[in-house]
């Protein structure tokens, strides 16, 4: 996901719209930066909960808080992970355009992956025995 | 007619947080689904990016507090170590033993994605403003987004409706 230099995206790419509104380019990196972090974010909070229900070590560690629980490190965590994501991405990308179907793949995957992990009859396979 | 603190806080953060974002969620929708060219005039565009802006700011802060207040306020009572907590009776019972093993556990994790989703959503119509009429890959990823935050809100609210139903927090 390095950045290029993009082709023209629309005849309309300029200073004026038909609507008579100015609105100039702008480089697609830190949109991208956002929207790749959510898939990292929603990726980390199911990679969180399976293991926290593979491991009872992991899920005594993820307990922040012994009134909530084991969410509560998990989405401590997965929120730290979201936002460090989103500042990293945010430095590398400022300024540049990426190749965006390219991040919306990778954040497709992302989620999916953060919707399986955090769907219970997925996390229950991995229960210790 | 009276509530009590814990009644309250389930209130707030199911009826009053959790059903604004869904009910945000068709306005949201509408605005970016309609946001192209072949739609707009100027009168329209600059009237319908703040609206959209402030609208999806406003979906994300209340996604967050929707979250916060489920995980850090209400959900300790929910399932507090005691024979008369909410969590205790639902499995003490093989017939609503689901509603805990699927509906609570499927709702307490599922939830935390709406505010990452939307988040991302409100951020990327503030950085283009009315520039996003104009990148339509990016509204469509958007729309995609916004619509799977609702999904997972909408997972993690009817969920909630009914635990509150089969073993309410009082």
């Amino acid at each position: 996901m390095s950045a290029y230099s993009p082709e023209p995206k629309s005849p309309l790419g300029t200073e004026m719209t038909p609507a008579g509104v100015e609105t100039p380019p702008r480089p697609n990196g830190p949109a991208a930066a956002a929207i790749l972090a959510a898939g990292i974010g929603a990726c980390a909070l199911g990679l969180l909960t399976t293991l926290a229900q593979a491991s009872r070590t992991v899920a005594r560690l993820l307990t922040f808080s012994d009134a909530v629980g084991p969410l509560s490190g998990k989405t401590t965590i997965a929120v730290v992970i979201w936002l460090v994501a989103w500042a990293l991405l945010s430095a590398l990308w400022r300024g540049k355009d990426v190749r965006f179907e390219r991040v919306w793949t990778a954040t497709v995957i992302l989620l999916a992956l953060g919707l399986l992990g955090t769907f219970p009859p997925f996390y229950e396979l991995f229960s210790p025995r | 007619m009276s509530l009590t603190e814990r009644e309250a806080w389930t209130v707030i953060h199911g009826m009053v947080l959790g059903a604004i974002f869904l009910l945000a969620f068709a306005g949201g929708l509408a605005g970016l689904w309609s946001l192209r060219p072949e739609f707009l005039t100027p009168g329209g565009l600059r009237e319908r990016i703040p609206r959209l802006e402030i609208g999806t700011l406003l979906m994300a802060i209340d996604a967050w507090l929707t979250v916060i207040t489920g995980t850090w306020i209400v959900y300790p009572w929910y399932r507090a170590p005691v024979p008369d907590s909410p969590r205790s009776k639902i499995l003490a019972s093989e017939a609503t033993r689901l509603w805990h093993t699927l509906g609570m556990e499927w709702k307490e994790h599922v939830g935390w994605l709406t505010p990452l989703l939307a988040t991302a959503v409100a951020f990327v119509v503030f950085y283009y403003g009315p520039r996003l009429a104009y990148e339509p890959r990016v509204r469509q990823a958007l729309l995609v987004l916004f619509t799977l935050a609702f999904i997972t809100a909408g997972i993690a609210g009817l969920f909630g409706a009914f635990l509150n139903k089969v073993a309410p927090i009082t």
